[in-house]
């Protein structure tokens, strides 16, 4: 007798815990031949909500952490995502698409402790004072992603707002939700601590609308190419003057580095202070 | 004593005494200004060359600075060595320019406190109406405060009805915080007046320095409803830094310490400056060092 | 001792002269390198606020001579970006040294048309504009050490809205990055001060700029609405209110123009009990009286230690009424004129709301014109951190003081706002400075002092205060566009 395999549940990964949608709906995720792979949840405004919220409190201490931390968890995560590639090319993304994820990662793990020298410094004023400029992170980054590629054009919006020091409520590909969330499954199993980042699947219109209009998201990486959206985005960000930045799918590893200091500025305020001296 | 250390910042306090300096003061203002600063005036003469002659004849310029321009003032006081107290108290009998006497092994202070007291004693018995001593920096740098204090209140107690005048000697404190610190100890002993310098380090009465002791002197007279007085000497040797001086008084301490009980200007040098600037005022024309005599 | 003097000595009036300014009836509309008379525009004055007299009349741009602005931006556009950066920097090099000859001139006409003390405009605005130039002048030939490392273009035609609080050093602020990296710039001044631009237009024609690299096209509101959205604008970059801010970026949605906002505050400077308390009596004047408040980084919420509250406010009230009230021509005149009618309003009604909801308000007793917009600086106590005059930019010479107990409840209370400009500690503990600066969500963080600016330093908002910097190599960013994105 052939043993009956145990199925996978798909859950929304929010403030560090896998959940179904407080909404109690759910979608069918299909495979690229169109059969019916699994259920998924659809996550409502509400779950959209609560992720915003389990980041807001994750905010603060990940910001704080140091840049060398930062980037031993990411590097950490790209270890985890390497170690379940195949799993993850066997189920959603081609394998070609993770190593490629794999190294982005990889790439803004290295970024993390560069940002301040890159965009910061010292500035030279004509008054005794020490003045420097230094990048701080933004705050809670929404993240819209892209169709496809599911996983790979996730993580190119997600990692340098994670290597900045944000954290990121993630509105996964609607076409092709299971990368995104199989990333949860991976990331859960990682340092990345509960809250820093926060995955959902359902439906994009919906869940983007409503991640936009939320007061306490302070920035939106747009990558889902849809110029309504990008324009509806852009007046609800107007609301509370968020930072909106729409960009392309990065198909490739190439796409996802070749503007990195861009992607990291785009989700970085600068700090200047004035010390004086002389007592 | 534990000392507690005032906060001074130097940077502010340096930017706000800048801008204090770039008051303008024109015409009316400039020649009530001007006269005022001689009213103020200690004219100073302390040097080993002084002699009878010498400070007799500025005896009489102190009170007649300028015979052309009776409109100016006569000046506050002359101030000069205790050995020649007596010769400019002699001059000034009558004239209401008051003698005042350094003392307390100026400039240094590096004698004993005996030895302070006894020349603090004579100048006044040579007739010295007002004694400025200096502070025992070599006591205040090594922490003790407390034998700081000890001197001021002693030579206080020997100047009877003279009124003491207390040198901190900015130039040799280190930083705004000692000024502070020490002009308030001064005032804390009994000082009726603090001072900034002897005229005898590499600075003076500095804008900034002004600024921390009218500060000090405000906040004292504040917390205890004393009043205080304050004198600038030191490098103020044009009329520009002297109305500079009159505009920090002004802004700091208010009208009321305008007045040469509560504020000096102890020079050499700037009467002649005040009094050329003042003819300015009045003919419109620059004037020369010939016009008005050197002592 | 005797008292020999009974006399109160006072500074007689020190008004700096204006026969050395050289003021036009009118001013046309440069645009195309000339003055202009504009096409569907109209030709309103321009009044000086400290005596309601006008001192010129200003044509403001319409629709059509804002197109055609753009028209001649686009056409000089290239070429300008096609010049080597040395080139490019010595014309920014030529208008920062004319900006530096006629200092004395500028600044007499900003005091003339802002109402800002001469004070302000000789030592801080003007000199500041010059050396805005001077420092973008040297990056032309630069720029890719400025943005480490990236290829990047100019962005094309940029548009820039400058408010009138520091109308020539705004100008200056804008124009002198975009031009440093190739773009053509059409810049609108605010309706009530529109003159040091037009000036500034003189001196764009003695540097002999290409014609149509800069234009200056001076209207209202409805002129710069039209501006941004006008088609051939690459880049809108907007110095105001929030409020217009997020008109400006609603107005952008979907398309792709790009674009920086430099908004309101409402700012906290905190004072702690260790700090130096008489230069942070200073440091507060200064943060609030500072060109009568009308500064977008004014240090408008003071946060006081309990500890130290009563002292610091009785030495502030006390420093107040030191405060020289009046002529912005007079060369002593701490606090000059109101800007406009309109603003004078809109403190009046903020002040009194402050009043109504039980805040204790205590104002400088002073003689101002009988002409005039004039406004005698406030300070409120008894302020709660939910009282409208703790929350809502005044934009005016008014403080409001609340108290804290700790250093976590200074930074909360600090935070707890939507916007997040500029800040000020107070404090003699180098640690506790580096701390609490960290921890303030504030683009500008002043230790032991205040409203302190310097083009090598980066300047901008967090939260709704704006985004993107002025100043510095992060100033370039908003005028490059990286190759391929």
């Amino acid at each position: 007798m052939t043993r009956l395999s145990v199925r996978k549940t798909y859950k929304l990964w929010i403030g560090g815990a896998f959940v179904r949608s407080e909404s109690g709906r759910y979608d069918h995720a299909l495979g690229r031949d169109g059969a019916h792979v699994a259920n998924l949840p659809r996550a409502s405004r509400k779950d959209v909500r609560d992720a915003v919220a389990a980041a807001r409190k994750a905010f603060g201490p990940w910001a704080a952490r140091t840049a060398y931390n930062r980037g031993q968890i990411l590097y950490r995560a790209a270890e985890a995502l390497e170690s379940r590639a195949a799993e993850l090319a066997a189920r959603s993304v081609s394998r070609d698409e993770v190593d490629a994820a794999i190294d982005v990662l990889l790439h803004y793990a290295g970024w993390t402790d560069k940002i301040h020298p890159v965009l910061g410094g010292v500035n030279p004023v004509a008054a005794p004072f020490l003045s420097f400029s230094v990048p701080e992170p933004t705050g809670i980054v929404g993240v819209v992603a892209p169709d496809e590629p599911e996983l790979l054009g996730l993580i190119a919006e997600v990692a340098p707002a994670l290597a900045a020091g944000n954290v990121v409520v993630a509105i996964l590909s609607e076409k092709w939700p299971l990368g995104g969330l199989d990333l949860g499954e991976v990331l859960g199993v990682s340092d990345v601590p509960g809250g820093v980042v926060n995955l959902l699947s359902g439906r994009r219109g919906e869940l983007a609308q409503a991640l936009g209009a939320h007061r306490d998201l302070n920035a939106i990486l747009d990558a889902a190419g849809d110029a309504e959206l990008s324009a509806e985005l852009d007046r609800l960000g107007a609301e509370t003057i968020k930072r909106v930045r729409h960009g392309r799918p990065a198909a490739t590893y190439d796409e996802a580095v070749a503007d990195s200091l861009s992607r990291l500025e785009a989700v970085t305020e600068l700090k200047t202070a004035w010390h004086p001296v002389g007592a | 004593m534990i000392r507690r250390l005032p906060h001074v910042d130097r940077v502010g306090i340096e930017e706000r005494a800048a801008m204090l300096g770039k008051r303008s003061i024109k015409t009316t203002a400039k020649q009530q200004g001007i006269r005022l600063a001689v009213s103020m005036l200690d004219l100073t003469t302390l040097e080993g060359a002084d002699t009878p002659g010498k400070v007799r004849q500025l005896c009489a310029k102190a009170v007649c600075p300028a015979p052309t321009m009776p409109e100016i003032p006569s000046v506050a006081a002359i101030c000069v060595y205790p050995a020649l107290a007596g010769v400019a108290r002699g001059a000034l009998q009558g004239t209401g320019v008051r003698t005042a006497s350094v003392a307390t092994g100026f400039p240094s202070g590096q004698v004993g406190l005996d030895v302070k007291l006894r020349e603090t004693e004579d100048a006044i018995a040579a007739g010295a109406e007002e004694i400025d001593m200096v502070i025992s920096r070599e006591a205040f740098l090594a922490g003790d405060d407390a034998r700081v204090q000890e001197e001021i209140v002693r030579v206080k107690e020997a100047c009877g009805d003279a009124h003491l005048k207390v040198i901190v000697e900015t130039a040799e404190l280190g930083s705004y915080d000692h000024v502070r610190h020490a002009s308030m100890i001064s005032m804390e002993a009994g000082a009726d007046f603090v001072k900034t310098s002897t005229g005898k380090a590499a600075t003076g009465a500095t804008p900034g320095v002004c600024l921390v002791m009218l500060e000090a002197i405000r906040d004292y007279a504040e917390r205890t409803g004393r009043i205080v007085g304050f004198k600038a000497a030191g490098g103020v040797s044009t009329s520009k830094a002297a109305l500079h001086r009159l505009v920090l008084v002004k802004e700091t301490l208010g009208d009321e310490w305008l007045t040469a009980d509560r504020f000096r200007i102890g020079a050499s040098s700037v009467l002649n400056d005040l009094l050329m600037q003042y003819a300015k005022t009045e003919t419109g024309r620059y004037g020369r060092s010939e016009d008005f005599s050197k002592e | 001792m005797s008292v020999r003097t009974s006399i109160v000595w006072d500074y007689a009036p020190a008004p700096e002269a204006t026969d050395h300014v050289r003021l036009r009836d009118s001013y046309g509309l440069f645009v195309g390198g000339e003055f202009r008379d504009p096409v569907d525009g109209r030709r309103e004055p321009t009044i000086n606020p400290a005596t309601e007299e006008p001192l010129a009349e200003v044509a403001w741009a319409g629709p059509k001579d804002l197109e055609a602005a753009i028209e001649a931006a686009r056409a000089a556009q290239p070429a300008w970006a096609a010049l080597p950066g040395r080139e490019r920097a010595k014309y920014l090099f030529r208008v920062a040294r004319l900006i530096q000859e006629r200092a004395r001139e500028l600044a007499v006409v900003e005091s003339l048309d802002g109402g800002k003390p001469l004070r302000e405009s000789r030592d801080v605005d003007i000199p500041l504009a010059a050396a805005h130039f001077f420092h973008y002048a040297g990056w032309a030939d630069k720029l890719r050490y400025g943005v480490a490392g990236r290829e990047v273009e100019p962005m094309g035609v940029v548009g820039q809205i400058v408010p009138w609080n520091f109308p020539l050093l705004m100008a200056a602020w804008k124009l002198a990055p975009a031009l440093a990296c190739g773009n053509a710039a059409i810049l609108k001044p605010a309706e009530t001060t529109p003159l040091t631009a037009l000036l500034l237009a003189e001196i764009c024609q003695e540097a002999e700029l290409p014609a149509g690299v800069v234009a200056i096209v001076p209207g209202d509101g409805a002129t710069g609405a039209t501006l941004v959205r006008a088609p051939g604008i690459d880049k809108i970059a907007f110095t105001g209110s929030t409020g217009v801010g997020r008109d400006i970026q609603t107005a952008l949605a979907g398309r792709d123009v790009g674009l920086t906002l430099e908004l309101g505050g409402k700012s906290a400077n905190i004072v702690f009990e260790d700090a130096a308390l008489d230069q942070a009596v200073e440091g507060i004047v200064n943060g609030i009286f500072f060109n009568q408040g009308h500064v977008c980084c004014a240090g408008s919420r003071l946060l006081i230690q309990e500890s130290v509250a009563d002292q610091v406010v009785a030495k502030l009230w006390r420093r107040m009424g030191n405060l020289r009230v009046g002529d912005p021509l007079d060369k002593n005149t701490d606090v000059g004129a109101i800007n406009s009618a309109e603003q004078l309003a809109r403190i009046e009604a903020l002040v009194a709301a402050g009043e109504e909801e039980g805040a204790v308000r205590r104002t400088v007793a002073c003689d101002v014109p009988e002409r005039g917009y004039w406004f005698a600086p406030t300070l409120f106590t008894d302020v709660s951190p939910a009282h409208r005059i703790a929350v809502e930019e005044i934009f005016g010479p008014v403080v409001s003081v609340l108290t804290f107990r700790t250093q976590a409840e200074a930074i909360e209370k600090a935070n707890n706002s939507r916007y997040g400009l500029a800040a000020g500690i107070w404090t003699d503990k180098g640690a506790k400075a580096f701390e609490v600066a960290a921890a303030l969500q504030a683009g500008v963080v002043w230790q032991n002092t205040y409203n302190h600016f310097d083009p090598t330093a980066a300047f901008g908002g967090y939260k709704e205060s704006g985004f993107g910097r002025e100043g510095g190599p992060a100033g370039l960013r908003p005028y490059l566009r990286e190759k391929g994105a």
